[in-house]
Order: C-alpha cells, then structure tokens, then sequence
C-alpha cells in the first residue's frame, strides 16, 4: 500500500464482479497478504498482531458477561457471583474476560517497550505513535472502570481514589468530580454510567485501532535495524511469512493465558474485590490493578508542596504527566540514528528505565511509608529524566556503531557471523517467493 | 454572478450566517442536556438531610451515619481530647481554615470553630472522607489521637483537623444542627 500499486488480480468471475463494487477483498489482500514488511523482524515485532487478538477477546467475552451482568448497586456484586456459579461456562468467560485484560496491558508494555527500543516513533511515524498513545489511555479508562462494576471494596474504593484526582484541580475540580460521580459519592448513577462507558470505549479503541494500522501501512514497518526499506530484497510478503511468525507468537501468548485461566485465575487480582462494596469501610491498603502501580508509586511519591502547587495537586500532575510525556517523545529524541542496536549509550539507559519502571511497579504496590517514600521520588525522577533529559542531550553527544547500508546487508552480515548452519543463499531465499 | 452583484449583501449570504447561527444555538442547546444528566439527579439531591439520635453516645464514643452516600463522624469527645486539641495553636497547622459550613469561609481552624459550637464544645461531625482521595479515616488512630487514613497515610487530630500525610485540608464539616438536645440533623 505504501505507495506500490495493488498486485490483487481476482480470479473467479465473482471475485471480479466484487471488486468493480466493493474492492473489500483488494483492500485486505494489499494489507495482509502481498504488503510487504522487513525480512528482519524479530517476535518484538508479533505484538501488534497479539493485540489485535486481545481487544477481539475481551469484546466477545465482554459482550456475554453484559448478557448476566446487573449494572445496580443492589444486584452487581451477586450477580458476578452468579456468573462464576449458576451461568453455564460463566466462570471460563468471567476470568477470561479478567485474566484477559492483564494480558492485553502486558502485550501493549512489550509493545510500547519494543518501540521506544527500536525508535519506533521516529520521523515519519510520529502519528502512528500518538495514536498508539491514544489507545493506551482508552484502555486504560476502560480497565478502570472495568474493574468497577463487579462493585466489590476495591472496585468501590477505586474508584472514589480515581475520581479524587479531579478534586486536586482548583475551582471547578468538586464540580467535575460530581459530575462524574452523578451524586456526592461513587453510587449507582456512577456504576451505571461507568457500565455504559465500559461497554463503549472498546469500539472507540478498535477505532483508533484502524487509525493506527492505517498509519503504520502508510510509512511501513520499522525493523530492528532501524533502516528504512529499499530495496525489494529488503521485504517479505506479509502471507505467508508474517502470517505465520504472527499466527506462532499468538498460540504461545494465549497458552500462557490460558496457563492463568485455569491454574492461577485470581493470582493478579485483590482478594479484597471478592467483599462486596462498603462506603463506610476504607480496605487497610487500596492498590490499584498491577498494570497501573508505576502510575500509582509516582502519585505517591510528591509528598511536599511545590510553589503554589500543593503536594496532592502535584501527585496529580505528575501522575498524568508521566503519560502525557509518551507524546512528545518523537520530538525529544533527538537522535538521527532509530534503533537502539546501534546506539550504545541509549541501550545501556534503555534497559536501566524498564528495570526502574518495573521497579515504580513494585514501590507501587507498597504502602506509602519509610523508605519506600524516597525510592518512589528517586524512582520518579529517573523515570522523567530518562524522557526530558536523556533523550535530547544523548542524540547529540552519543557517538552510534556504523550503520549498515541496507536490511539485506545486516541480514546476510548476522548470518555471516553465525556460522555455517545457513548459508545466506538459504536465508537470502524467501525474496525470490516473495 | 457579475462583480458588481458579489460584493453587495445578498439573499446567499443572509442563508449563510442564518444556518451557521441556528446550527451554533442548536448544537449548544442539544449538547447541554447531555452534560446536565450526568450531574446528581433528583433522587440523589433528596437525600440532602437526615437526622442522628446521639443520646447513647457517651463521652469517647463515636458513630458514623451515612448521608448523601458518604459517612459522617458524629464523636462525643473526652475533655481530654479537647484539652489536646486547644492546646495546639491555629499557625502551626498545615490548614488554618475551619472548613465548617456552618461559619464563614475564613473562620479559623480552632477547637471552638471546628467543634459544635459554645457549650456543645464535646461534639464534633464531619464528613469522614479524607480530603486527599476520599478514603475512609480510621477512628481513634494515628499520631495524633484523632483520624488516620490508610490509603495515603494522612493523620488528623481530635479535632479532625490534618498534621501530617498528603490530604491539604481539614476534614470537612457539614451544614448541620442540633435540633434537639440529643438530635442532630445533618444537611
């Protein structure tokens, strides 16, 4: 698609008939079949794929829990409960659906991770990276309230934490928090909307979804090299050779999703949303799903007062802010060269910011006291100075490895240095099917 | 269409700014509706009052009532606590407002003005939702003898007012009354 011509040529009088109406089938197989993507993409490259099949899962499952779901205060929680007891398979559908959104949350860090590794953002892909950025807030807003409408203490308590970051805004912040809420407290009005918006937000997501694929076959794939395609050489077709890679990493995903589904289905949950919903009873820790800890420790790590901000308007901005700075990272790297493979400075504070994300995660999931406290700031402070420091100065003083010609010329490089087992003639093969 | 005849006010042009001002109003009166039900409903605003018999409540004990979806603490306080409370003078705390509907907007946050009043100096209700995130303080806990919040970690005193932890303003105290010697009515 990405300015080639269309190499679709139906072959039954149908397929033909079809096409001069409705080039649907042309449309498909210029994108997933004959669109040819870099011969060198590694499994950090199947995410995409893996994504897609995750927000398919959580819509189908998501569909039939609504069919014995009771959006009321009064009926919610058992009717969860009825779910895992009296609906047939109801109990395989509700933790696929539970279980599924983790998995959805670790596919899209690998992703995220995958493109900040391999400058995935960088001029002429910075759209495609907004709107990657988009989907992550849709999903997020949609997990939390997710999460809501079983109505146990956590979904409860949340919530009211959630919707209390808009209390920290001056002025008009009681008002929105009210006008979220529909009341003076999390209650049925916000259970019943937090259900409709549940219910919507997946086809906002699978809508920017098209957006984002839409962009990616404008400007073609990035690959680990960081070298844009230029020749034919550098390609494979997408059928078979994506197709397959794709088809292999989503069997293996979902055998580990269904490893959490059948042996351990409550492991990444709270044992306190199994309570039903108490207003007059705060649970001793409120911790938030473990896909949103990061966020949470550095909410928690501004403790002091910053110029006029006070410490609880400041959590909040720091919170929002950690997401808000995704979106101008194409702007403040700085780098000419894309791929970490050949930036080794990069690399090195590649890894150093996932080990302290991971790290945010864990503080996250602490209570806000001793020496948690300053691990949470240094932890934050490293997380948006790997942004807003590092990014820019080390595009400019960071000497990068010499950068191969072509993706062909890294290829037949790597399995130079690998030994005899593929001679590059077997390896240099897929082009001339292709 | 001559020259002469685009650069005079015409009926075309009329049709224009009519249907671009009717499509603004209409837009504004239709996008309203759809903010103005999401705001608390009838229902939820006639749950504005409820009344407390605070009778069995002997010094040192406390109860939570429930009013417009939130607990109120209504707690008979020592004089002990009240002792504690006053000797704390209002320009060391975090938050020198009294944050008590009842009184101005700038009365100060001393034991009086944050407690029942003149006489009634025992009593204390506030709404129980830390002014951090809305959690639930623990009664009887913290520091300071008074509230503590288990989410973020912020302790209030006897007088629910913050000392230390994250939350920047004194527990809030509704509009309220005695309407009796031992009825309190809230709202």
């Amino acid at each position: 698609m990405s300015g080639g011509h269309s190499t679709y040529s139906p072959k039954t009088g149908i397929g033909r008939w079809f096409d001069a109406r409705l080039p649907l089938p042309r449309l498909v197989h210029d994108s997933f079949v004959s669109y040819p993507v870099p011969r060198n993409l590694n499994y950090a490259y199947t995410f995409g794929g893996i994504l897609s099949l995750m927000l398919v899962v959580q819509i189908v499952t998501g569909i039939v829990l609504a069919m014995h779901y009771a959006a009321s205060t009064e009926l919610a929680f058992d009717s969860v409960e009825k779910i895992m007891r009296d609906v047939n398979s109801g109990w395989l559908i509700r933790y696929l659906h539970a279980n599924g959104a983790s998995m959805f949350f670790i596919a899209v860090y690998i992703h995220i991770f995958r493109g900040l590794y391999y400058g995935s953002y960088k001029a002429p892909r910075e759209l495609l990276w907004i709107l990657g950025v988009i989907i992550y807030l849709l999903m997020m807003a949609t997990a939390f309230m997710g999460y809501v409408l079983p109505w146990g203490q956590m979904s409860f308590w949340g919530a009211t934490v959630i919707t209390g970051f808009f209390t920290a805004i001056p002025l008009v912040g009681e008002w929105i928090q009210t006008l979220l809420l529909g009341g003076f407290a999390v209650d049925n009005p916000t259970l019943n909307r937090f259900f409709s918006l549940h219910y919507l937000l997946p086809f906002m997501i699978a809508g920017v979804v098209v957006l984002h694929v839409w962009a990616l076959h404008v400007t073609g794939q990035t690959n680990p090299t960081g070298i844009e395609v230029k020749s034919k050489t550098d390609t494979v077709a997408f059928t078979p050779y994506a197709t397959i890679k794709d088809g292999f990493a989503m069997i293996v995903f979902l055998a580990m999703f269904a490893y959490f589904v059948f042996y351990i289905p409550n492991y990444l949950g709270h044992a306190d949303n199994y309570i039903p919903a108490d207003p007059l009873k705060t649970p001793a820790h409120i911790v938030p799903e473990w896909y949103f800890l990061p966020f949470y420790a550095i909410l928690r790590a501004i403790t002091f007062n910053i110029g006029p901000i006070d410490s609880k308007l400041g959590g909040v901005l720091a919170m929002f802010g950690a997401i808000a700075v995704l979106f101008f990272v194409p702007w403040l790297d700085t780098s000419k060269v894309r791929s970490a493979v050949y930036r080794p400075w990069y690399k090195l504070f590649f890894w150093l910011f996932l080990v302290n994300a991971v790290f945010l995660g864990w503080l996250g999931s602490r209570p806000a006291e001793g020496w948690y406290i300053p691990a949470m700031q240094v932890s934050t402070l490293f997380y948006f100075a790997f942004f807003l420091v590092v990014m820019p100065i080390l595009g400019l003083i960071e000497t990068p490895r010499r950068l191969p010609n072509s993706i062909t010329e890294a290829v037949l490089e790597k399995n130079k240095g690998s030994g005899t087992a593929h001679p590059t003639g077997a390896t240099a093969s897929p082009e001339t099917k292709g | 269409m001559s020259a002469n005849e685009s650069t005079e006010h015409n009926r075309r042009d009329f049709l224009y700014i009519a249907t671009a001002m009717t499509g603004v109003v209409g837009a504004g009166a239709v996008v309203w509706p759809f903010i103005d039900q999401m705001r608390p409903d009838a229902s939820t605003l006639a749950l504005a009052t409820v009344e407390v018999d605070v009778s069995a409540i002997e010094p040192g004990m406390s109860v939570t009532a429930k009013w417009r979806g939130k607990p109120i603490f209504i707690r008979n306080r020592t004089d002990a606590e009240i002792e504690e409370a006053k000797s704390v003078s209002v320009d060391q705390l975090p938050d020198q407002l009294a944050r008590n509907e009842n009184l101005g907007a700038d009365a100060p946050a001393s034991d009086l003005e944050r407690s029942a009043g003149e006489g009634k100096e025992n009593w204390i209700v506030m709404i129980g939702s830390c002014t951090h995130l809305g959690c639930v303080p623990l009664g009887q806990a913290g520091d300071f003898g008074g509230w503590f919040c288990p989410c973020h970690g912020s302790h209030y005193d006897t007088a629910g007012r913050i000392r230390s932890g994250p939350a920047p303003e004194n527990l809030h105290i509704p509009n309220y009354e005695f309407i009796s010697d031992t009825v309190i009515r809230i709202g």
